[in-house]
């Protein structure tokens, strides 16, 4: 038995260690380090696959910058906004690079989480482009440097539909039943709603939000399923021909797939984001976080994580680092005239918050009448329950007699 | 009847183990979409991207220290409390076991709430310290002791507890009495809790994700990737995980016949 645990625990042992030995290996056949390690390391919160890693032959950004700067970085991620948020707001861990969007970025500067950015240590900022800056959700420009922005769309499969994609209103259209999927976020999947309603996505009169909440119920029928990075899999294998998503994941589902479309829907105008570096309040390394920031603006940087991610770039130079059909493509750098009727999100009132929570889950749950089947089924396993326990009681009470 | 109950197998073993064969099959999809559905030739790409991904390495590496040192910590923790516990008298005994298994029943995110609440107390107190790799380690210890001691238990129930007099009787102090015949004679509980502990700190995503501080594991880095998609990178380390169990389930049974069957040997001899 001692030999078992020894023999599995050197090999668990053996396939820990081999891992920094290959990391360490690496690093010595690359050139020597420019800059000699300063012993600092920043935390960075990112998106996940948000950055160029270095696989294929990219450039491993967070090692690039190790070795200009001698900064170590300590990269995570994150699947949300929201869990971004709650991160920074319940302490423990104090990130000194955040990316998060436009919205939580209000909500952030609003609740004091995030602190300016000395742009005097950011000189790259010159790069970024005038229309990215001073948005509505920093609208002086001193807590934010736009990282990647893009517009939402719908996904079509072309065998299918073979109308042209240009209204949301495709989405509530019964021929389609069962084939169209959903946003599973809340600020998404509402916004589609307003924009058919034409109401702003940044309304704070809850009668809009009810009536966008009522639309998706009448939606919710169609629906297959409300999903977010399932879509991929669905549209291309064909399961699914209508769903709305990012037009920086476009790019990649398209290429590969001659059926499967793209369209910005002109009607009414669609979403237009940013995600933008913010240092937070708690940052423990202030002038590091804003080299790294200056880092990612560096044109050639921007570029290659962008070629990685599939986004948009705020920095004309960058653009031009980049393959010109990707530059030239309607998907990723859409006509100034869409820019212009598309609207971004910026953060709610707390009441606002909790009413759209609380539509949301009437919209994912159903409204009352599931509530009730709920409230049966439960009702009925206490009944049986309850029928079990009385049954061996009697039963025992028999038996001792 | 018999193609029945054969059936039933067959089905048992379909729900079991075609989600594996799928993800499996899929880590050798050569697809640029990183489709996970869509089948479009054999490649190993994913397996060479995979040892190229050093965050995702480094999120592996975090994994197994962490898995290892929890495993390890709370099975010598969980298994000198349960031979305190078995010493005590039976109203003691079942007050305490209740009071340990009681975190078993208690919902992972309740756990993992109120272990961040404590952690991040406790590192305001130092300085505003950030929770991280130690904050990790003190959860997984907590939430994998009541399940060594839970299968180190009934192992001493069944021991003799003349055993461990009759060696005292025999020379044996306390302390090598306990190494000598206890240990030896728990030891399958031993071994399983600590595999338990193992493998529920190798996939704990709920509470890992609440005091994870700035550190990152690797259920916690993939999740974060359902935002773009799951690259077949991960069905390629899950193969690898998978493969790499399955060898050393295979030798570990193994040897164990092997070592039954030399018992067996040695007893038949001894007979003679």
């Amino acid at each position: 038995m001692k030999k078992k645990l020894l023999s599995l625990f050197t090999v668990m042992l053996l396939l820990m260690t081999s891992f920094p030995v290959s990391a360490r290996a690496e690093e010595a056949s690359s050139e020597a380090p420019a800059v000699p390690k300063t012993g600092v390391t920043i935390n960075v919160y990112n998106w996940g696959e948000y950055i160029s890693n270095g696989v294929d032959d990219t450039i491993d950004v967070n090692k690039e910058f190790t070795k200009r700067t001698g900064i170590e970085v300590n990269y995570t991620t994150f699947d949300s906004n929201e869990s971004l948020y709650s991160k920074l707001a319940s302490g423990g861990a104090s990130y000194d690079v955040i990316i998060p969007s436009d919205y939580m970025i209000s909500k952030l500067k609003d609740e004091g989480l995030i602190q300016k950015i000395d742009f005097q240590n950011v000189p790259n900022f010159q790069y970024i482009d005038e229309e990215f800056r001073n948005q509505e959700y920093d609208k002086t420009n001193e807590y934010s440097v736009p990282y990647t922005w893009g517009v939402v769309g719908i996904f079509y499969n072309k065998k299918y539909v073979k109308e042209k994609v240009d209204s949301w209103k495709i989405l509530w259209d019964e021929k389609y039943a069962g084939k169209i999927l959903m946003f599973d976020n809340p600020r998404d999947a509402f916004g589609i709603a307003q924009k058919l309603l034409g109401y702003s996505f940044n309304s704070t009169n809850p009668s809009e939000w009810e009536e966008a909440a009522s639309l998706l119920k009448k939606q919710k029928p169609l629906v297959q399923a409300y999903v977010m990075d399932q879509i991929f899999d669905k549209m291309a294998n064909g399961e699914a021909w209508l769903a709305p998503y990012y037009a920086g994941d476009a790019a990649t589902l398209v290429k590969d797939n001659p059926d499967i479309g793209f369209a910005i829907p002109t009607k009414e105008g669609t979403n237009f984001f940013v995600d933008a570096m913010c240092i937070p309040t708690s940052a423990q390394h202030k002038k590091e976080a804003e080299a790294y920031i200056n880092f990612l603006c560096e044109p050639e940087i921007a570029a290659a994580n962008m070629d990685y991610i599939g986004y948009s770039t705020p920095e004309s130079a960058a653009k031009k680092l980049l393959p010109e059909e990707v530059v030239n493509d309607p998907i990723r750098y859409p006509d100034q005239s869409i820019l212009d009727r598309s609207e971004a999100f910026v953060n709610l009132p707390d009441d606002n918050n909790m009413l759209l929570d609380t539509l949301w889950a009437e919209v994912k749950m159903g409204g009352p009448g599931q509530t009730a089947m709920l409230v049966a089924v439960l009702a009925g396993f206490l009944a049986v329950y309850i029928g079990i326990v009385i049954y061996k009681k009697v039963k025992a009470k028999r038996e001792l007699q | 009847m018999k193609t029945l109950s054969r059936f039933y197998i067959f089905l048992i073993f379909l729900f079991l183990y075609a989600p594996i064969f799928v993800l499996i099959i899929f880590s050798f999809n050569d697809s640029a979409t990183m489709s996970r559905s869509v089948w479009s030739g054999f490649s190993m790409k994913w397996y060479s991207k995979l040892f190229q991904d050093r965050m995702l390495l480094e999120a592996l590496r975090n994994t197994l220290v962490i898995a290892l040192i929890a495993s390890v910590v709370s099975t010598v923790l969980g298994t000198s409390a349960a031979i305190g516990i078995n010493a005590m008298n039976r109203w003691m005994k079942r007050v305490v076991m209740n009071i340990t298994n009681f975190p078993m029943v208690n919902p992972e995110i309740v756990t993992g709430v109120s272990l961040m609440l404590l952690f991040v107390f406790a590192a305001r107190g130092m300085g505003n310290a950030s929770l991280g790799m130690i904050s990790l380690i003190l959860a997984h210890i907590t939430f994998c002791l009541p399940y060594v001691i839970l299968s180190v238990m009934p192992k001493l129930r069944q021991m003799d507890p003349h055993l461990y007099e009759a060696a005292q009787d025999l020379g044996c102090n306390p302390v090598s009495a306990l190494f000598k015949v206890v240990l030896p004679e728990i030891m399958p509980g031993v071994i399983t809790g600590m595999i338990m502990a193992f493998t529920l700190s190798i996939d704990d995503f709920v509470i890992s994700y609440f005091t994870s501080g700035t550190t990152q594991t690797l259920p916690i880095f993939i999740y974060s990737m359902t935002r773009k998609r799951i690259s077949p990178e991960i069905n390629a380390l899950s193969t690898l995980l998978f493969g790499t169990i399955m060898v050393l389930l295979l030798i570990i049974n193994f040897r164990n016949n092997k070592e039954n069957k030399a018992e067996i040997a040695g007893e038949e001899e001894m007979g003679r």
